[in-house]
């Protein structure tokens, strides 16, 4: 380790070199997202005048370009975005007038709400079928879990949405999300009966790949030695299963967790629109279709920015559930 | 190693057959694409476009297989052109990204330096994104006729070929037979079609079964958000949008377009499944 300095160190240590690939990622992700919507045919002013922008005078085009700013240079209104985003209020949105940032405010618990709703039942149920399944593999249960696994995988979730909305509203003649979207503070009762369903048809979508990498894991774990000492010493089945087993599965099922807790936070959309649930997903959706630049790019740079905080997040979990990574 | 690969293409259909899941997916998956094949030939019971005012929202019979709609237009003749649309739309899309994300994954994997890091850090910048907001995104701006929809779908998927492709090329480009390939001489394009391509191929053709599939997926998604394929025209996503405000009392209406797409997904999920224990020695006996 001669002439190694400690700068040198510093500069070669995995957390710097992580931090570095954490920051080009969200650099690269931020200039895909600003090319992507200028690259495709229509700006703002056809996102909101739509057929109208025909009887638009040259003139007026150029008028609304300017005071929307999109007659500057890429390069200016990149750097523009980017400081309205570092600075904290993520830019405007044109038709409103309000700041991303408050319309992120109110949207962003909605959608974490969910997602951690989601993940949390996908956890349960993906985890319990997976290990009723590799207990006998090859089984008539075996069997039965896989096929809940498969179609939990192949239902869309704006099908299951579909016939639970039809069902609910069928059977009870009463549908929580016709009304008014309430937070858990506002009023707890609403909004776990807002929040139930829709985070039960993520929670089956999150089940599916929780489900097949808990049941390959065990599988996996099951013919190793140490679980066969354990077996030998007298340590009872059950304990052999949880202690042993599942502990010792229990990585790939926290990275599979991860992933599906990211996804769900920006890709909830279809839920979100189905049970009219304020969230970010919906944010999305409505700025595509208006075209909101600002908007759209400051939502998906905080999508990305949760998605890459999540992965850091299960990289720490590692270490804690298996002491042999440092 | 070149035996290896002559086992695994000899016996593969062979093995392919020993799968049950990959045979009952085939089937399923055989059945599904007959069935948008008829309706790309025009053999249907009925015009999937016609409107008809004497038949509006009646239940299954013989003459409505799978009942009609608001309008109604027989469910079954539409339920099979959409699941032509929606097939048609995901082979192309699944092809396109497929080909451009095989070749960029092997050419980052095998040249390496800043062509790899721009490709990789490309592929992951386009992965942070939910797959159904990017698709979103794109088609949105694109527009709604099915081309549009299958190149915003193939920009989601090809990340996942760079993946695919790069990761084994990785593992194969330090082994000893390209050493001495390239020490022979060989040109690069020649080791990297004959020598690189066909040690890449299992995982590629498994992760196209398993693309088609989420294809299909994202692509009904866009439809039922009315991104996609446009009224009049049939499609399972709007087919099942339509039925959120019918299916209170006409279960048919939502009922035959969401098991279509169950089954196309099912279908091609175990012709994946049954493609990868094909495929991986490690599985044959088990």
């Amino acid at each position: 380790m001669q002439g190694v300095s400690k700068l040198q160190r510093f500069l070669f240590s995995t957390v710097t070199v992580r931090i570095f690939s954490i920051i080009t990622t969200l650099f690269g992700i931020s200039v895909f997202v600003f090319l992507v919507l200028r690259v495709i045919p229509g700006d703002t002013i056809t996102g909101s005048f739509g057929i109208e922008t025909g009887v638009l005078t040259p003139g007026q085009i150029a008028e609304l370009r300017h005071y929307y700013g999109i007659d500057q240079s890429l390069l200016l209104q990149y750097f523009s975005w980017m400081k309205s985003f570092l600075s904290g209020h993520f830019g405007y949105s044109f038709s409103t007038g309000v700041s991303v940032m408050k319309l992120t405010k109110s949207a962003l618990p909605v959608t974490v709400e969910l997602a951690l709703i989601g993940t949390i039942l996908g956890v349960i149920m993906g985890i319990a079928v997976g290990m009723f399944s590799a207990r006998k593999p090859g089984s008539f249960r075996d069997f039965g879990g896989q096929l809940f696994g498969l179609l939990a995988l192949a239902i869309p979730g704006f099908v299951l949405s579909t016939a639970i909305v039809t069902i609910i509203a069928n059977v009870f003649h009463y549908f929580p999300n016709g009304l008014e979207y309430m937070t858990p503070w506002e009023n707890p009762w609403v909004n776990f009966q807002q929040m139930m369903f829709p985070g039960l048809v993520l929670g089956i979508a999150v089940a599916a790949p929780i489900m097949r990498t808990t049941r390959s894991a065990l599988l996996e774990t099951v013919d190793k030695d140490f679980v066969r000492t354990a077996h030998g010493k007298g340590v009872s089945p059950r304990k052999v299963q949880m202690r042993h087993v599942l502990r010792n599965s229990l990585i790939p099922i926290v990275t599979m967790t991860g992933i599906q807790f990211g996804y769900l936070l920006g890709g909830a959309v279809i839920v979100e629109k189905i049970f009219a649930l304020p969230g970010m997903g919906r944010q999305v959706l409505d700025a595509i279709t208006k075209r909101e630049y600002a908007t759209v790019q400051s939502s998906v740079m905080i999508f990305a920015i949760m998605f890459v905080t999540i992965n850091v997040c299960t990289d720490l979990i590692y270490r804690k559930i298996d002491p042999r990574i440092k | 190693m070149s035996r290896n690969r002559e086992q695994g293409t000899k016996g593969g259909v062979h093995y392919y057959l020993q799968s049950t899941s990959g045979i009952i997916g085939a089937i399923l998956v055989l059945f599904m694409v007959i069935g948008a094949l008829s309706a790309a030939f025009g053999w249907l019971p009925h015009d999937p476009l016609i409107q008809n005012v004497n038949d509006i929202l009646k239940g299954p019979s013989k003459r409505f297989w799978f009942g009609t709609d608001q309008f109604g237009r027989d469910i079954f003749s539409r339920t099979l052109d959409g699941m032509r649309r929606s097939l048609t739309v995901s082979i192309l899309s699944v092809s396109i990204a497929a080909s451009v994300g095989v070749t960029l994954g092997i050419l980052g994997g095998y040249l390496g330096r800043w062509f790899d890091v721009l490709i990789t850090r490309l592929s992951d910048a386009i992965f942070a994104f939910p797959a159904i907001l990017l698709a979103l995104a794109i088609v949105s701006s694109l527009g709604n006729s099915w081309i549009d929809t299958s190149l915003s779908i193939a920009i989601v998927y090809t990340p996942i070929f760079i993946r695919v492709a790069r990761g084994p090329v990785l593992a194969v480009k330090e082994m000893d037979y390209i050493k001495v390939s390239r020490i022979l001489g060989y040109s690069s394009p020649r080791i990297l079609i004959k020598h690189i391509l066909p040690n890449v191929t299992a995982p590629i053709v498994v992760q196209t079964a398993l693309s088609l599939s989420w294809a299909i997926l994202t692509e009904s998604g866009l439809s039922f958000l009315g991104l996609g394929t446009q009224p009049p025209d049939a499609s399972l996503g709007l087919m099942v949008a339509d039925a959120q405000s019918l299916a209170a009392f006409a279960w048919w209406t939502l009922l035959f377009p969401s098991l279509f797409i169950t089954i196309v997904v099912v279908g091609l999920n175990l012709v994946g499944d049954g493609l990868r224990d094909a495929w991986d020695p490690a599985r044959r006996n088990s």
